[in-house]
């Protein structure tokens, strides 16, 4: 079989965005004129693209997961007062925290599959009920330290031949993006799409639709927990680490053409998505527009991206509607030429 | 509200391109009132694009509109309001929470004193209904109470309470049950005596002949022929609208030889729905299921799938005893389904050709069997689906080729046992004859087919047998090229002796 590059429809202007972006800061930041600027910046944006990887399972099969900000919060607070500054707690408590966010996930997609309550409402409750379990466990100010062990995945460098060093977020969000792309490629991520675009159908060609949506709670929960890892090691503890990740994440996945409710966008768009965000508070941050005024540029950015793909659809809708293909038209090449 | 003039509306060369494709190409059309006028033609031939015209959606690139004798152009579909043009959509526009008279008056309620004058909308509606002779539905009663058939009359008293004379049908019997297609038949008769003059757009052949006063035939955006429906046989219509002569309609039966083992066997099986069912479908025949909508028809082919599973008695698969409980189980033993609704739950209609038609595959087996996908040409070379590509999306394909998607997701898992649930509804005559031909094919090829149509040649022409239900259960059994007098005989409840 030959290999030909194809984008998912709205991919292609994520990656413009991006790119346009890129170009911005090489010509605003000196730091951005050499590639340790960017490489700064892939690791600094490595939790949210993990996020939005995760985020991006769940929106395309047609759900959403708000839980995530407070997933992370819950993993560096659980993590920081586990492991106290012991060393040797590390691999264990690295090992716990995955597996709560697993579990997060498992029970956000189990109530939204089983007790059919819409996943907006379920993972927006799993947010409050997380909030109030840190609040109450930490009494607001979070107690332990992290060791150097587990920081060392948020900020530490991995010595790699030939690349000589790489930061160890960037080659774990990487090896999670080939992953998820192998996955997305495969049988079981296109039965995903097909879910969120129409379940009925994936039913009645004998899929597991339940199971389907249960695996993409479960995955985001679980990359949830990864991020957590990453932002305690990069950003230290806080009880405030996670704020407003999940709406940031969903925001990600719309800016890289994911069609909310879905059935349509690819994953590495919406690791983009996140990217792209990254690069544009950054280069806000370096034109010298407050800091403030970043949820403003967020909650901007995901009405037009929303305004866009309905609206763009519309229009590419026109495009191709007409002349609608016919079987009488005999020029039409068949599908299998 | 009475008829004095006969109104009439002329289109003289219209021409309409979309991107520079063009649409339409030279249309002449004709409409007098007291006329049922019905325009045929394959999927694509222009049908809706013509109505749109006639309705001021879309402004036609050349060409003429004249309302009695005087030329008008028309910025917007209000405009053709104006001019006395209206259309029923296939889809409905009424809002179900609302009175029928709510509804007849939305957006222009008569006012008095800065209120709504509710009495006077009432009045003003039951006065349409009577007009119209449909006593049956009352002005103040909420739309969602209505059947879909007095949904459509209601659809038909808002066009007429803008004073509308001439109306535009779109497929008006595609949403109804068998038993209200006669009372819209009465309805447009109704019309048709009261001046109206009515554009019919349908794609069944026997609407058309029994309702229509004179046919004009397109194909690919061409006027092919306008002719009184007197003048025509359903065979003069179908070369017009393909442009060939069809010949015979359906593939040759198979041979009673040649039928293999018993495929598919009930045996008392029974659910809410349907009961005491025993049949048997064999490998290399095709079984037709006949029988009135809501008559257990389909619900046998979804309790076989295990959408809705048989509570009572028993199913055999092969040979074997199986409990089917959910479309996987039955995906997994050789079973598919067609079903009667392929965008409900047929297609995933943003995904492409290609993952649609790995979709059963990959959805519901393991393995190495789930991952092959080298022959998807192939596949959709059988069922010769003309696409722009493997990768256009299934939605932008015309019905026929999507149903040929639907089979071949099917044929991609080489089922046994094949229940197709109207397999051509709503697709142009080609289509229909390359799926008729396919179905005989896979059954020569030692498949069991069941086929559920309410077409009634289609299911005689096709079946090598026919089922028979009534009221959930099977009624008779009735052998190939049986009459359509006896099918109906049985599905409305009579015995076939008592067959006129």
């Amino acid at each position: 079989m030959t290999w030909r590059p194809r984008l998912a429809e709205g991919t292609a202007p994520a990656l413009v965005f991006l790119l346009l972006l890129l170009i911005g800061l090489a010509i605003v930041g000196p730091a951005y004129s050499e590639p340790a600027g960017y490489l700064a910046l892939l690791k600094r944006a490595a939790p949210l693209m993990i996020l939005a990887i995760g985020q991006y399972f769940v929106i395309v099969s047609g759900g959403f997961d708000l839980s995530v900000g407070a997933l992370v919060t819950a993993g560096v607070v659980i993590a920081a007062r586990l492991i106290g500054g012991n060393e040797s707690a590390t691999a264990w408590v690295i090992l716990l925290v995955l597996g709560f966010g697993l579990l997060v996930g498992l029970i956000n997609g189990l109530v939204t599959t089983k007790l059919l309550v819409p996943s907006f409402i379920v993972t927006l409750g799993m947010l409050l009920v997380l909030d109030g379990a840190t609040f109450l466990w930490t009494g607001g100010a979070p107690r332990g330290a992290l060791s150097d062990g587990f920081r060392m995945f948020g900020r530490g460098n991995a010595d790699v031949p030939v690349l000589g060093e790489v930061p160890w977020s960037v080659l774990i969000l990487l090896s999670i993006l080939v992953a998820a792309v192998l996955f997305m490629r495969g049988g079981t991520g296109r039965a995903l799409v097909a879910v969120g675009d129409n379940e009925a159908t994936v039913r009645m060609s004998g899929g597991q639709v339940d199971r389907l949506r249960l695996l993409a709670f479960t995955l985001s929960g679980l990359l949830a927990a990864v991020a957590a890892i990453l932002l305690g090691g990069f950003a230290g503890v806080s009880a405030q680490v996670g704020n407003g990740l999940e709406f940031r994440a969903i925001t990600a996945v719309v800016l890289g053409g994911v069609l909310l409710g879905g059935g349509r966008g690819s994953v590495v768009a919406a690791a983009a998505g996140a990217l792209s965000l990254e690069a544009l508070f950054t280069l806000l941050n370096l034109l010298g527009v407050s800091g403030a005024l970043k949820s403003a540029v967020q909650g901007v950015i995901i009405i037009v991206a929303v305004a866009y793909a309905s609206l763009g659809g519309g229009v590419r809708q026109r495009l191709r509607l007409w002349p609608k293909p016919r079987d009488s038209v005999q020029t039409a090449q068949p599908a299998s030429s | 509200m009475t008829t004095g003039t006969t109104t009439s509306v002329r289109l003289t060369g219209i021409t309409k391109s979309f991107l520079g494709v063009p649409v339409l190409r030279g249309v002449d059309l004709e409409l007098r009132g007291g006329e049922v006028h019905a325009v045929m033609g394959e999927n694509g031939a222009g049908k809706s694009t013509l109505l749109k015209v006639l309705a001021g959606v879309h402004r036609p690139d050349g060409g003429t509109i004249e309302v009695d004798g005087g030329e008008v152009s028309f910025a917007g579909p209000s405009d053709a309001q104006r001019a006395g043009i209206a259309i029923i959509h296939q889809e409905f526009t009424l809002l179900p929470h609302r009175s029928v008279a709510e509804n007849v008056y939305l957006g222009r309620e008569p006012v008095r004193r800065m209120q709504v004058d509710r009495r006077r909308m009432v009045a003003d509606t039951r006065e349409l209904l009577d007009w119209l002779g449909e006593d049956g539905i009352d002005p103040t009663d909420p739309v969602s109470s209505l059947s879909v058939a007095q949904r459509q009359v209601v659809e038909i008293v808002k066009a007429l309470s803008t004073d509308a004379r001439v109306l535009g049908m779109d497929e008006p019997t595609a949403a109804l049950a068998d038993h209200e297609v006669e009372l819209l038949y009465d309805l447009v008769r109704r019309l048709r005596e009261r001046g109206i003059a009515i554009l019919y757009v349908s794609h069944r052949m026997r609407e058309v002949f029994d309702l229509s006063d004179r046919i004009t035939v397109l194909k690919d955006g061409q006027f092919v022929t306008c002719a009184p429906t007197s003048e025509l046989t359903s065979e003069d219509l179908v070369r017009h609208m393909v442009g060939r002569d069809l010949g015979e309609y359906y593939p040759d039966r198979g041979v009673a030889d040649d039928l293999g083992p018993v495929r598919l066997a009930l045996r008392g099986a029974g659910n809410a729905r349907v009961r005491d069912l025993n049949l048997e479908v064999r490998a290399g025949e095709i079984v037709g299921l006949a029988g009135l909508q809501g008559s257990g028809r389909s619900a046998v082919a979804r309790a076989v799938f295990g959408v809705e599973p048989f509570t009572r008695g028993s199913m055999e698969v092969d040979g074997v005893a199986r409990r089917v409980t959910r479309p996987r189980s039955a995906v997994r033993l050789g079973v598919a389904l067609v079903t009667e609704d392929r965008k409900g739950d047929g297609l995933a209609l943003r995904q492409s050709v290609r993952d649609n038609t790995l979709l059963v595959r990959r959805a519901a087996l393991r393995g190495g069997r789930a991952r092959a996908k080298s022959d998807v040409p192939a596949l959709l070379d059988k069922v010769a689906v003309v696409a722009r590509g493997e990768h256009q999306e299934v939605r932008f394909l015309s019905g026929g080729n999507q149903q040929k998607v639907v089979l071949a997701k099917w044929l991609a898992v080489e089922p046994t046992v094949l229940l197709v649930d109207e397999p051509t509804r709503g697709i142009d005559v080609g289509a229909k004859r390359a799926v008729h031909e396919l179905l005989r094919d896979l059954a020569k090829r030692g498949v069991a087919v069941l086929m559920i149509s309410s077409e009634l040649p289609e299911l005689i022409g096709m079946s090598d047998r026919i089922l028979v239900m009534h009221d959930g259960a099977l009624a008779g059994e009735l052998p190939a090229g049986a009459s359509e007098g006896a099918v109906m005989a049985l599905a409305t409840g009579h015995g076939v002796g008592e067959v006129p």
